[in-house]
């Protein structure tokens, strides 16, 4: 995992660091602007712009932040901002829902009582 | 910001379906509102035994069909005496990307290859996501995925995120999306720069990849109790599981099994609202799709959906979210099957029916899912409660959505609510007079159309048109 997007040159000056041309990443790009979305969507939809996120292999080097051009897995090229390097998948599980625990152990008994299986 | 607008790109819609889907859905207008429905499937040149050859090229299909021996014995422990039908369950979790939405995908991709098609493109953040990439990594054809993914917070509903990662696992570009109904819109651009085959989940081709469902899970029942089901359960979103189902089975020979829709009630929700996206706890099989679709099928990304509900429908229920989360963990703990959540509506609503039916009847739940990280019940209700929405054991009738998510206390708390079909069948007919052209008339070819529709008598129909041309002038 990269630890940040930005490496020292001078004690006054921050560079950008560069990502390599070929390395996956995500861009982002705004597709319509709030204001100029479909006239049935809710108040709440139209105050907020419609969004793009796509990922592909970056064309040429460019910083976090930076407009870039990637290649996606279709072969299609695509423009935004750079705004990810290698994006991870981080949905999950999450803790167990306490709510659901017990219904196996409640059913099984139910069964029992009545002479079943389990 | 580039490209052309919302509006500009709107107009030029009906050449891009054209091309896209290599259909001229005009040809098939058979009056104002009518048009020749048989005609446009049969067009195709599929017939089941077709189909059924295409899906096992790729192992789609003949899925196991499994007896819920103790969901069975725990309905009828809560019925009265001699009642609690007997339930088997359709385990589509076994097709090749986890779900029965291989066999719609089969076809597109097999007609997009004959077709001389570079690629396939869908608009959808379900399974069917999944089910067309792998489709299209199986043919060697490029793949693009346009998914309704996260809200104007960055937070992506969890179980899209699983289809992200499945369809990218596939080899397929995934383009996510914010919410909004405007994801049509980008799909449009992306049909017409790619020049890609429009694998529409209610093309023709989707909805008979489906029958095969139908038609085997029929036979299957036939060899195993030598009788037809009774009543077969299908949860119900787009219309096409439902339509694709019951039209197989009506080719297997059981026309008087009695086809019951089932959704997950998410009443209150406004399905294009941002702040509401994350709230829903669902993203399929519930009514924010089905009401829509079957009030007025024809709302699709083509211009006549393939997926007709109402024609097939006998009886249309909802269940809770809490019921369909209780149902999905009985699956996995009496069963031994860990499946859904989303596909499980329908085995919550079987709770409810199988126990008001003798025991000598059959119920068949027609679907299960695959289920993974995100794609589950503890993903859900997680996310659920950071949202600060409440989750409690209790009596699922307390539960509302976006607000409060009730687990039954107990298995005989779970009530399939019926929902109103003559209602349904009166809003069908109030969209059917919206759609008709200014100062255009019903023919005699409408209003039979309409009956086929919406199967209510030609009196019913003629007298609620009336009604609405009234109320238009």
């Amino acid at each position: 995992m990269r630890d940040n997007s930005l490496i020292q040159v001078s004690e006054e000056k921050v560079m950008p660091e560069l990502i390599e041309k070929g390395v996956w990443v995500e861009v982002h790009r705004i597709e319509l602007a709030a204001g100029a979305r479909a006239p049935q969507v809710p108040r709440d939809t139209q105050d907020v712009p419609l969004e793009m996120r796509v990922k592909g292999f970056l064309l040429e080097p460019a910083a976090i932040g930076d407009e870039a051009e990637i290649e996606t897995f279709a072969g299609r090229r695509v423009r935004g901002t750079l705004v990810e390097v290698n994006p991870p998948y981080t949905h999950s599980f999450g803790p167990p829902i306490p709510e659901l625990s017990t219904i196996g152990k409640e059913l099984r008994a139910l069964l029992r009582e009545r002479g079943g299986n389990p | 910001m580039s490209g052309p607008s919302y509006q500009e790109l709107m107009a030029r819609k009906a050449g891009i379906v054209k091309a896209s889907t290599g259909l001229d859905y005009s040809k098939y207008a058979t009056g104002a509102l009518a048009f020749d429905y048989e005609k446009l499937l049969a067009d195709t040149g599929y017939d089941i035994d077709t189909v059924r050859e295409v899906q096992a090229q790729t192992a789609v299909g003949n899925t196991p069909l499994v007896e819920l021996k103790n969901i069975t014995e725990l309905v009828r422990a809560l019925a009265e005496p001699g009642k609690g039908a007997q339930i088997f369950l359709k385990d589509e979790a076994a097709n090749p990307s986890g779900s029965f939405k291989d066999r719609r995908a089969s076809l597109s991709a097999h007609e997009a290859s004959k077709r001389g098609y570079a690629g396939v493109a869908v608009a959808t953040s379900g399974n069917y996501g999944a089910a067309v990439a792998s489709q299209a990594a199986k043919a060697g054809l490029r793949c693009v995925v346009v998914q309704e993914a996260f809200d104007s917070e960055g937070v992506a509903q969890p179980e899209i995120a699983e289809k992200t990662r499945a369809c990218e696992g596939y080899g397929a570009e995934v383009i996510r999306l914010s919410v909004g109904p405007e994801l049509f819109y980008v799909f449009l651009k992306v049909l017409e720069e790619t020049g890609y085959f429009n694998a529409s989940l209610y093309s023709p081709y989707s909805i008979l990849g489906i029958e095969t469902l139908g038609h085997e899970l029929v036979m299957q029942v036939r060899e195993s109790a030598r009788r037809i089901p009774d009543v077969v359960i299908v949860t119900h979103a787009g219309g096409g599981n439902l339509t694709g189902t019951a039209r197989g089975m009506r080719k297997a020979g059981a026309a008087d099994t009695q086809v019951v829709a089932a959704s997950v009630d998410l009443s209150g929700l406004h399905m294009a609202s941002d702040r509401d996206f994350n709230r829903k706890s669902f993203t399929t099989g519930h009514t924010g799709f089905s009401m829509p679709f079957t009030t007025w099928p024809d709302r699709a990304d083509v211009p006549r959906s393939a997926a007709r509900p109402l024609r097939y429908m006998d009886r249309f229920v909802t269940v809770s979210q809490g019921e369909v989360f209780y149902a999905t963990e009985v699956l996995a703990e009496l069963e031994g099957l860990q499946r859904g959540p989303a596909g499980n509506t329908s085995l919550a609503a079987a709770f409810s029916i199988a126990r008001g039916l003798d025991e000598d009847r059959i119920v068949v739940v027609q679907e299960t899912e695959y289920t993974g990280a995100g794609k589950h019940p503890l993903a859900q209700l997680n996310l659920a409660r950071e949202l600060g929405i409440a989750v409690a054991r209790g009596d699922p009738r307390g539960n509302r959505p976006g607000e409060r998510i009730v687990i039954p206390q107990h298995p005989w708390q779970i009530e399939a609510v019926e929902v109103d079909l003559d209602r349904v069948r009166r809003s069908y007919l109030g969209h059917a007079m919206e759609s008709l052209p200014e100062g255009a008339r019903l023919s005699e070819t409408d209003l039979e159309f309409l009956v086929a529709e919406t199967r209510a008598s030609r009196s019913t129909v003629e007298e609620v048109m009336n009604e609405f041309a009234g109320e238009r002038r």
